[in-house]
C-alpha cells in the first residue's frame, strides 16, 4: 500500500485532524462525526483510503441503496460479520428488524470477530437519505457508542449542512467537520497525477491545464472533469502519434485540442449526445452535423384534437378566467386591456407560471378554439388523461377526482407555439400577456 | 361563463366520465374477443343456421389472414429498429466484458449504456413494440430482460424487487433442471428484502458457475456474452416515472457497474428531452443513445396498402366507414392498433349485418358459392339497390330473365362478381399512379397521402371534384427530371400489381419513358423565346404593368411547344384518360354492398362513444333505451310514469348553478302526483308523502352518485350543478 499522501492529495489537514479524532486503535473516540461537502469534494475517498490504509474495523454503506432501515441494518452487521474473511467464503446471513435488535446483534458480533477491543468505523455514506428513514434512526446512529457500549465510531458522509439534520427533538451533536470545494490549483494537481502510463507527467499536465482553462469556469465537479479529460485525450495526442507535433509542442497542441473542447462543452458534457458517440465521432473524425442532440428532437407529433387540447390548456393556464369571455365570445363588445386589467395582474402571467384551471373551463375554450363541432366522446376525455401520462399537463390536487379535477399545463410558450402553428391558429392572439 | 355556454350550445362537462375513460379500451376489446369467439352471435334471430356459420367461419378466415398481415407488416417494421438496439447492445459493456484494464476505460466514470426509444404518443401499440423486443432479446443477447411499469413502481423497493424477481425468474425459467439446493436459496431470499447488492452476488454466483458452457443455447450472438449476459431493464414509460424514484434507481445501478452489466432501455413517448426534466442530476450517469421508430402516419399509410388498397382481401369499407377509421386515428389516438381493431370491427359488423357477405371471399371460391346460394339468397341478391340497377339497364327480356330465372342471375353474378374483381385490380393500379402523380404537386391539391385521394374517389367521380383540373393543370408544368421520376414509380405500380389488365398501358408508360431519355440524349435545347428584355425604362406604374401584360401575351403567343412539352402533354392527357375511366367509385359497380362495409354509424358509435350524450338521452328520454310506450311523450313534458331520476333529472336541468332542494322535492312530488288524483286530506296521503319523499331522496342522490350535483356549502339547503346547459 503506497503512503497516505500519495493517494490523498489536496486533503492533508483534513486527514491529519480525523486522524488526531481516531486515534489510537484501542482508544475511544469521538462517537459521530459528520462530514459534509459538495459532491465530488473526495469525502468517500478520503474515508474508504483512511480506513483501508490504515487497516481498521470498518463497515461501509451506502444509504440510497437502504430503501428500508432493515437493509441499512443488516448491511452492516453483514459486513461486520465477513470482516476477516476472504470475500468468497459465505457467512450466515444475520436477519435484523429493529434497531434493538441491531444493538444486542452488533456487541454479538463484535465479540466474535474479536474487534470489540478496538475502535469499529461505520461509515455511512449519503446520509441524507437516512432523514427519510424512521425517526429513530438517525439520533440512536448518533449514540451508537454508548447504546452497544462498545467502542465505535459512526461517520456520516453528506452533501448537506448539519442543520438540516438536526431532528427537532434534539440530539447528540457530532463532530461536524466540513471539505471545502478544491481549488483550481487542487483540480490541476489531482487530475494530474492519473496520468497515462504511455505519456509524461508534464505531457498530461499540459493537457490538463489546458482543459481547465475551458471546463473550469462552467465546472468544477472533479468526477466530471476526470471525465472529460479520458474521452477527449485521444484527440489531444492525435498530432503527436501522427508525429505532426512532439510533446513540447504546446501551441500547436493547445491550437488542435481547444475548439474541440469548446464543442465538447455544448454537447457531450450537457449529454447532449453520449460518450460513446463523442468517442466514435472522434475516431471517425466526421463533423457534428448528422448526429444531432437529445434537444434537437422536441418535436412531438400528436394527435389532431390533442393539439387543440394542449393549446386550450395553454390558454386556460396563462390566461386570468375574467378574459374568457373578451378572447371566446364573439359579442364581447369592445373591452380594452387597460379596462379590466387590476393592478396585481400587471406583472405577465409568464413570469407567474401557468395557474391550475377546471376541467370544464378547458373544454369551454376547446370547443370555442376548435372550428368543426366537437362532440364530447370518450376519446376526448381519454385524451386529456393521455397528456397527464405524457407530462404535458398535470394534474392539480389529489382529493376529490370525480368533482371537477384541476389541471396546470406544463409546456412552455414555444413548444405551445409551434404546436399552434400546425394547426394554423395563432395563440398568441388569445394571450393576455401579448394583447 | 353562462353566457359563453349559451353561444356554445347545450354543453356540460362530467367527470364522471374521465373517471372511466381508461377502461374503455380494455372494455372495448373484451367487446370484440366476445364477439368473435362467440358464433351464437352470428346465429342469433337468423332462420338460416348453416349459411351464419358459414359467413362466421368466412369472416373469422377473412379476419385471421388480415391480423396475419397486420402483424407480418408490424415485425417488418419493427426489425430496423430491432436490429439497431441490438446493435448498440454488442457495443455496450464491451470493456465489462474484455475486463479492460486501459488507462482510458479505468479513468472515464461509469456511465450505463441507455438506449432512448422514441415510440410516439400512441401508447396503445407501445405493448405490442416491447413484446415483441422482449421476445427477440432474449431470443438473441440475454435472458436476462425485464421490463419495468411505472404503475408497479411507485418507490425503489418496489422497483429493486420487481427487477430481482424477474431476473431471477428468467433464469428459473431456462434452467429445466432446477436443483434443490437452489430452491432452497431461494425460499431463504424470499425472506428478505432484494436489493442490488443482493443481486450483484446471485449473479456473479450464476455467471460464474455456468462459466464456460453456454447459458442458452438458444442465444447465437457474440460469445462474449455467453460468459455474462446483460441484464437489460425496460423501462417502459419513463414519463410516468418519478424523478425520485428513477434518479435513485439509476444511483444504485451505476455503483454496481462494474459486477453487473446493466443496459438501460426507455421507452420515450413524447421527446427525448424529457430525461433531461426527469434526470437533472443522474443524467451524468447515462451514456444515452436515441433510437427513433417509425411514425405512426407512416405505419399507418403502410397498413391501408396492405390491407385496403389490395385486391387481396375481398373485404373493402366505404368512404364514410373509412373516414371514420382514419378520423379517431388522425384525431383522437394516433393508434395503429386501435385501427386494426376498428376495422375488426368493420368486418365482424358487415358479416353479421349483411346476409350476401357470404360472397365476400377469394374469386374461385366465390363461383363456388353463387352456385350453392339458396332461393332466399337469390332473392335479397335481386333487392340489392345495385343489382338493380343493372337489371335497369338491360333489355327488357333480360331483365326478366334476371328477375325469374335462377340460373341465369348465378350466371350473371359470376360474371359480375369477376367484373368486381378486375374494377378493383384497375381502380388500386391506377389510384396508386394518380398518387405518384399528384403527390409531388405544390399545396397537394389532391392530398398529400394515398388514404385522401383514396377517400376522395372513393366519394364520388374525382375528375368532378374541383381539386382535379388545377392539379393536371400543375401536372402540365412538371419539369423533365420530375416526371421521369414519376413514370419510374408508375411503372413501378405496374410490375408489382399481379393483375395484367392494364398490360397496354404499361408498355405506353415504358414508351415514353425511353422517349423522354432519348430526348436527353439529343440534348436539344431550344433557345426559347430569345431575350427579349427591352430594358424596361422608368415608367409609372401603369405603364409599367401594361407592358409587363404585352411582354406576357406575346411570349405565350409566340411560343411554340417543344417536343418535351408536346410528351409531356401526352402524358398528363394519358393519366387523364385513366382516371376518367378507371377511378370512378365503387358504389356504382354491381354486387357493390356485398364487399363494401357501410356502417359508419355503427362504426362511429362504437368507437368513437360519447357516454355524457348517452347519459342524457337515457335520463332526458327514457323511451329512447326503455322501449315502453307510457314514456312515450312529444314535447319536452315529463311524463309521471318515468323513473324517478329522469324525473329529478330533467327538473334539476332548468335550475341555475345552485338548485334549492325543497322548491325541487315540492315540484317533484307535483309531477309525481300528477295523474294521481288523490284526496290530499286523507290519512293515506300521508303516508304516500313520505314515501315521495323517499323516492326523491334517492333519485337526488342517483345523481349525485351520477356526478351531476353536489352537496355545496355555499348556501343553506342548496346542492350545485356539476353541468350547465339545459332545456
Amino acid at each position: 500500500m503506497l503512503p497516505l499522501e500519495n493517494v490523498v492529495l489536496c486533503r492533508e489537514s483534513q486527514v491529519s485532524s480525523l486522524m488526531a479524532l481516531f486515534g489510537e486503535r484501542h482508544h475511544f473516540s469521538f462517537p459521530s462525526i459528520f462530514i459534509y461537502g459538495h459532491k465530488a469534494s473526495g469525502k468517500t475517498y478520503v474515508m474508504k483510503t483512511l480506513l483501508k490504509t490504515s487497516e481498521l474495523p470498518h463497515v461501509i454503506v451506502n444509504c440510497v441503496e437502504c430503501f428500508t432501515s432493515r437493509i441499512l441494518l443488516e448491511q452492516i452487521l453483514n459486513q461486520l460479520n465477513c470482516l476477516h474473511y476472504s470475500e468468497d467464503e459465505y457467512t450466515s446471513h444475520i436477519a435484523c428488524d429493529s434497531f434493538n435488535d441491531f444493538v444486542r446483534l452488533f456487541k454479538k458480533v463484535t465479540q466474535e470477530r474479536g474487534v470489540d477491543d478496538q475502535t469499529v468505523y461505520i461509515v455511512l455514506d449519503k446520509a441524507e437519505y437516512l432523514r427519510e428513514m424512521e425517526a429513530n434512526l438517525l439520533p440512536a446512529f448518533l449514540r451508537l457508542q454508548e447504546l452497544t457500549n462498545r467502542n465505535v465510531t459512526v461517520i456520516f458522509l453528506s452533501q448537506i449542512v448539519w442543520e438540516k439534520f438536526r431532528p427537532n427533538t434534539g440530539c447528540f451533536e457530532p463532530f461536524v467537520m466540513y471539505f471545502p470545494d478544491y481549488s483550481i490549483g487542487h483540480l490541476q494537481k489531482i487530475l494530474s497525477h492519473d496520468h497515462p502510463p504511455e505519456y509524461s507527467a508534464d505531457f498530461y499536465a499540459a493537457y490538463i491545464n489546458i482543459l481547465l482553462g475551458v471546463f473550469y469556469t462552467v465546472c468544477r465537479d472533479l468526477k466530471e472533469l476526470r471525465h472529460l479529460a479520458a474521452l477527449n485525450f485521444s484527440k489531444y495526442c492525435e498530432p503527436v502519434v501522427k508525429g505532426e507535433a512532439n510533446e513540447r509542442d504546446t501551441r500547436k497542441l493547445w491550437r488542435n485540442i481547444e475548439p474541440h473542447l469548446k464543442k465538447a462543452m455544448q454537447t457531450v458534457y450537457l449529454r447532449e449526445i453520449s460518450s460513446s458517440q463523442w468517442e466514435k465521432l472522434q475516431q471517425d473524425d466526421t463533423e457534428m452535423g448528422q448526429l444531432k442532440g437529445l434537444s434537437a428532437h422536441a418535436h412531438i407529433e400528436l394527435p389532431y384534437y390533442s393539439k387543440f387540447i394542449l393549446i386550450a390548456a395553454y390558454l386556460a393556464s396563462y390566461n386570468p378566467t375574467r378574459t374568457d369571455k373578451r378572447f371566446f365570445l364573439k359579442h364581447h363588445g369592445k373591452i380594452k386591456k387597460t379596462n379590466f386589467m387590476k393592478k396585481h395582474e400587471k406583472t405577465s402571467n409568464h413570469l407567474l407560471g401557468p395557474k391550475p384551471f377546471p376541467l370544464d373551463r378547458l373544454l369551454a375554450i376547446l370547443y370555442s378554439i376548435v372550428d368543426s363541432r366537437v362532440a364530447p366522446t370518450s376519446n376526448i376525455f381519454s385524451q386529456i388523461t393521455s397528456l397527464v401520462t405524457l407530462q404535458l399537463l398535470t394534474l392539480v390536487g389529489h382529493e376529490d377526482q370525480l368533482d371537477g379535477p384541476k389541471y396546470k399545463c406544463t409546456v412552455s410558450l414555444d413548444f405551445v407555439r409551434a404546436i399552434a402553428r400546425t394547426v394554423n391558429f395563432d395563440i398568441i392572439k388569445y394571450l393576455y400577456d401579448f394583447l | 361563463m353562462q353566457k359563453m355556454a349559451a353561444t356554445l350550445g347545450f354543453l356540460s362537462v362530467d367527470c364522471l366520465v374521465s373517471f372511466h375513460i381508461k377502461k374503455n379500451y380494455r372494455k372495448f376489446q373484451g367487446l370484440i374477443s366476445f364477439l368473435i369467439f362467440s358464433a351464437d352471435y352470428f346465429n342469433e334471430g337468423e332462420s338460416l343456421s348453416e349459411d351464419s356459420k358459414l359467413r362466421f367461419d368466412t369472416c373469422q378466415l377473412l379476419w385471421q389472414q388480415m391480423k396475419s398481415e397486420a402483424e407480418e407488416l408490424q415485425e417488418e417494421l419493427n426489425k430496423n429498429l430491432f436490429d439497431k438496439l441490438i446493435e448498440f447492445l454488442e457495443k455496450s459493456h464491451l470493456e465489462f466484458r474484455k475486463k479492460s484494464t486501459n488507462w482510458n476505460y479505468q479513468i472515464k466514470s461509469r456511465e450505463i449504456p441507455t438506449a432512448a426509444l422514441v415510440l410516439g404518443v400512441n401508447v396503445t401499440d407501445h405493448d405490442l413494440t416491447f413484446k415483441g423486443l422482449t421476445a427477440m432479446l432474449r431470443d438473441t443477447i440475454t435472458p436476462y430482460v425485464v421490463s419495468l411499469q411505472a404503475k408497479e413502481c411507485p418507490d425503489v423497493k418496489h422497483l429493486l424487487q420487481k427487477l430481482a424477481s424477474q431476473v431471477m425468474g428468467c433464469h428459473i425459467d431456462m434452467e429445466s433442471t432446477e436443483e434443490e439446493e437452489e430452491e432452497c436459496v431461494q425460499l431463504s431470499q424470499k425472506k428478505m428484502h432484494y436489493s442490488m447488492a443482493f443481486l450483484s452476488t446471485w449473479y456473479r454466483n450464476v455467471t460464474q458457475k455456468k462459466g464456460s458452457e453456454s447459458v442458452n443455447k438458444k442465444i447465437t450472438s457474440s460469445s462474449q456474452w455467453k460468459k455474462s449476459p446483460p441484464i437489460v431493464i425496460i423501462l417502459k414509460d419513463i414519463e410516468s416515472f418519478s424523478t425520485k424514484v428513477l434518479q435513485d434507481f439509476i444511483i444504485i445501478s451505476s455503483q454496481y457497474l462494474h459486477q453487473l452489466p446493466i443496459v438501460l432501455v426507455l421507452g420515450i413517448a413524447t421527446s427525448p428531452i424529457i430525461i433531461h426534466r426527469l434526470l437533472p442530476h443522474a443524467v451524468s450517469f447515462l451514456c444515452i443513445e436515441l433510437l427513433q421508430s417509425l411514425s405512426c402516419k407512416e405505419h399507418l399509410a403502410k397498413l391501408l396498402d396492405k390491407l385496403l388498397l389490395t385486391t387481396r382481401f375481398p373485404f373493402k369499407l366505404n368512404e364514410k366507414a373509412l373516414q371514420v377509421l382514419i378520423n379517431i386515428f388522425l384525431y383522437h389516438d394516433f393508434s395503429v392498433q386501435n385501427f386494426i381493431k376498428g376495422l375488426q370491427l368493420a368486418i365482424l359488423e358487415h358479416f353479421y349485418s349483411q346476409p350476401l357477405s357470404i360472397l365476400c371471399c377469394d374469386l374461385p371460391e366465390v363461383k363456388r358459392r353463387i352456385h350453392s346460394l339458396s332461393e332466399d339468397q337469390c332473392e335479397s341478391i335481386r333487392r340489392l339497390p345495385s343489382f338493380m340497377r343493372y337489371v335497369e339497364k338491360q333489355t327488357p327480356e333480360k331483365q326478366v330473365a334476371s328477375l325469374t330465372n335462377e340460373r341465369f342471375l348465378k350466371g350473371r353474378m359470376e360474371r359480375k362478381s369477376l367484373s368486381l374483381h378486375i374494377y378493383h385490380e384497375n381502380f388500386f393500379i391506377v389510384l396508386k399512379c394518380l398518387h405518384a402523380f399528384t403527390s409531388s404537386l405544390p399545396k397537394y391539391p389532391l392530398g398529400r397521402q394515398i388514404r385522401e385521394l383514396y377517400c376522395a374517389c372513393l366519394e364520388k367521380n374525382i375528375w368532378e371534384s374541383q381539386e382535379y383540373e388545377p392539379a393536371l393543370q400543375l401536372l402540365r408544368m412538371l419539369a423533365k427530371d420530375e416526371l421521369m421520376a414519376i413514370l419510374h414509380k408508375c411503372v413501378e405500380v405496374f410490375r408489382s400489381s399481379p393483375g395484367k389488365q392494364l398490360g397496354s398501358t404499361a408498355e405506353k408508360l415504358k414508351e415514353f419513358l425511353a422517349q423522354f431519355q432519348s430526348l436527353e440524349e439529343s440534348n436539344e435545347e431550344e433557345n426559347g423565346s430569345g431575350s427579349q428584355q427591352k430594358g424596361l425604362q422608368k415608367t409609372d406604374l401603369y405603364h409599367l404593368q401594361k407592358s409587363l401584360l404585352e411582354m406576357k401575351e406575346l411570349r405565350s403567343s409566340n411560343k411554340k411547344q417543344t417536343k418535351f412539352e408536346v410528351q409531356r402533354d401526352k402524358v398528363v392527357d394519358m393519366i387523364d384518360n385513366l382516371v376518367r375511366k378507371y377511378l370512378f367509385p365503387p358504389d356504382t359497380q354491381t354486387l357493390y354492398e356485398v364487399v363494401y362495409f357501410t356502417g359508419a354509424h355503427t362504426l362511429r358509435e362504437h368507437l368513437n362513444a360519447a357516454p355524457r350524450i348517452a347519459l342524457h338521452t337515457a335520463l332526458n328520454n327514457p323511451y329512447h333505451y326503455l322501449k315502453n310506450q307510457a314514456l312515450k311523450s312529444e314535447d319536452d313534458s315529463i311524463p309521471n310514469v318515468a323513473p324517478d331520476i329522469c324525473i329529478a333529472y330533467k327538473l334539476h336541468l332548468e335550475c341555475s348553478r345552485l338548485i334549492n332542494v325543497v322548491d325541487w322535492s315540492e315540484a317533484f312530488a307535483t309531477v309525481v302526483t300528477a295523474a294521481e288524483e288523490t284526496d290530499p286530506n286523507s290519512t293515506a296521503s300521508e303516508e304516500i308523502k313520505e314515501i315521495i319523499h323517499a323516492r326523491f331522496i334517492r333519485a337526488v342522490s342517483e345523481l349525485e352518485l351520477l356526478g351531476f350535483i353536489k352537496p355545496t356549502k355555499q348556501k343553506t339547503d342548496h346542492v350545485a350543478r356539476l353541468t350547465w346547459g339545459g332545456c
